[in-house]
């Protein structure tokens, strides 16, 4: 057998009985929209891990990371702290989310600002900037999947026909199974993608400098510069490092699919609990970031960075592993790329179309439209990631500064009782605002911080000013003698 | 509204302010420990430290949980 026909075997078996196990994970449940979206409440520690590493190590961590260590350096460092801490916040903000979530029946993001600031129209303002910024996101995914098939099958599968069977797989049992096949498509993934991340980033160091310590060693020497910020860049320096791994740390919460997927969780403790073990999840980063590195070393000036893994895998291993790690790199993409358009379909048909244009729908009824959704947004995404290549990156950022918005109503809403709708709404619409302007007329960073995050103090602090604002006013009235 | 404890708070600042806020005192190759450059390798055992914080967090947090109640009655709007 050829090379081509080796790898592309396996990465065709390895997508396909994921998929299979997609398929049959939602078989033995009736699907109401409440388990299609959230699994009834049900899932216990282990689905929950599953369902959180599921979403959180995307193609971006797979490729990102090896392409950030490669391009840029020691910036791309963020990647490792960001998740950690993003951890560390969920402890103290998903358990009161969830609470709220079993009193109130909540399947959404946009469900939580409805039921904590009582305001359809922020509610649905909340899910149209969430769609908005899924879409991206689902476009990076896919196109990174079409690249991982593409270079892995040695260009024998073109980058159109694996999005379109991959886009084919993951919206079939999106459809059948909801959260619960993404939870389950999960296992094989993360299996996968930890085996290929520690055997590439032992072996590879390994075959080309004789291990870890002498690849750094010879990294050290050669490119004394790239391993400390700024690394290969003129503007990612501490500042910007501080700005951008407290920005990603709040907004890796506030993304829909993450926030919609703690719903899912058993009890509040399941998700103390994740908050716990999560982080340790992120040293198979390291590995990644190995792999990277040594890249950089071994096959200098390639275009796109983000091609470098892939590249020095199918220069050093057999045919056969070059199949695992596209297989493993394909499933990285499909089941965020599912997650993200299941949590689309809900958030346009529960919290956009329902309230605005038709109240009288039943719940059988939204999640029968919701499923239609799925077919639509995967056609959408599909001819965007197959008719538009440019700027993904710029995308993904600002989506990130867009998503993170959202951190000063969840927060506020959770522990502090004067918050009104409207400093949360004002604040809101300043900051999406402000983070999209800045990042698409190119000023990111700006002075050296990161400019989702100066989004962000500027919507904290309008949320807070308007909200004493407002609650002084009110007191004034009901002091006033006339009111008394 | 059921807000954390300080003392959970304020371990839970630590990994922040050992990732995040003190980026300048280690971003630096040297010195090299177990191969890896120094950057490298403080945010690796942060990375372990940072579970081992949020694991006193949970035992401070489900400590005061046991405790009956402080004021189980008020919740969100």
């Amino acid at each position: 057998m050829s090379p081509s026909t080796i790898a592309l075997t396996v990465i065709f078996i390895i997508v396909v009985s994921g998929s299979a196990i997609g398929f049959y994970a939602g078989t033995r449940h009736k699907m109401s929209l409440e388990q299609w979206t959230v699994g009834s409440r049900g899932f216990g520690p282990l689905l929950m891990w599953l369902l959180m590493a599921g979403e959180t190590y995307t193609t971006f961590s797979f490729l990102g990371a090896s392409g950030w260590a490669y391009s840029r350096g020691g910036p791309a460092l963020y990647i490792l702290a960001y998740l950690p801490l993003a951890y560390v916040i969920s402890f103290f903000i998903l358990p009161p989310i969830w609470e709220l979530g079993r009193e109130h029946g909540l399947q959404t993001q946009s469900d939580f600002f409805l039921a904590r600031y009582r305001s359809k129209y922020l509610a649905a303002f909340v899910s149209v900037v969430g769609v908005v910024f899924i879409i991206p996101y689902l476009q990076i995914q896919l196109t990174g999947l079409g690249i991982i098939v593409e270079v892995a099958s040695f260009d024998a599968i073109g980058r159109t026909q694996a999005m379109i069977i991959a886009v084919a797989l993951l919206a079939g049992f999106v459809f059948v199974s909801g959260i619960r096949a993404v939870a389950w498509v999960s296992v094989p993934k993360d299996i996968l993608m930890v085996l290929a991340a520690v055997t590439l980033g032992i072996a590879v160091p390994r075959i080309y400098f004789g291990g870890i310590g002498p690849m750094f060693a010879t990294l050290v020497r050669s490119h004394p510069t790239h391993l400390v910020m700024p690394g290969a860049t003129a503007t990612l320096n501490h500042g910007w490092y501080i700005s951008t791994v407290l920005l990603t740390a709040m907004g890796a919460n506030m993304w829909p699919q993450a926030f919609g997927a703690s719903f899912t969780a058993k009890n509040a403790a399941t998700l103390r609990r994740n908050a716990v073990v999560m982080p340790l999840y992120n040293l198979s980063l390291a590995f990644i970031f190995f792999t990277g590195f040594a890249a950089y070393l071994v096959m200098p000036g390639l275009a796109n960075g983000d091609l470098s893994l892939l590249a020095v895998v199918r220069k050093t291993f057999p045919a056969w592993m070059l199949g695992v790690v596209g297989g493993a790199g394909a499933l990285t993409a499909m089941v965020p790329a599912a997650v993200l358009i299941l949590t689309a379909a809900t958030l346009f048909s529960k919290n956009l179309y329902r309230p605005i244009f038709a109240p009288a729908m039943t719940d059988d009824q939204v999640a029968r439209l919701a499923r239609t959704m799925v077919v639509v947004l995967s056609l959408v995404s599909l001819s965007l990631a197959i008719f538009s290549s440019t700027t993904l990156v710029s995308l993904l950022l600002l989506g990130y500064a867009g998503v993170t918005q959202f951190f000063p109503g969840v927060v506020l809403g959770i522990f502090w009782k004067r918050v009104t709708m409207p400093g949360v709404f004002a604040g809101l619409i300043a900051g999406v605002a402000c983070a999209t302007l800045l990042i698409l007329s190119n000023h990111d960073p700006l002075a050296g911080v990161n400019a989702g995050f100066l989004a962000l103090c500027l919507n904290f602090a309008i949320a807070i000013l308007l909200s004493l604002a407002i609650g002084l006013r009110q007191r004034t009235l009901e002091s006033a003698p006339t009111g008394r | 509204m059921n807000r954390p404890s300080l003392r959970a708070v304020v371990v839970a600042l630590i990994p922040f302010c050992a990732m995040c806020f003190s980026v300048s005192a280690w971003d630096r190759v040297y010195p090299m420990v177990l191969g890896l450059p120094f950057n490298f390798f403080w945010l690796l055992c942060w990375i372990v430290l940072t579970s081992v914080c949020m694991g006193i967090v949970y035992r401070i947090e489900s400590a005061r949980a046991a405790k009956p109640s402080r004021d189980p009655g008020e919740r969100l709007p």
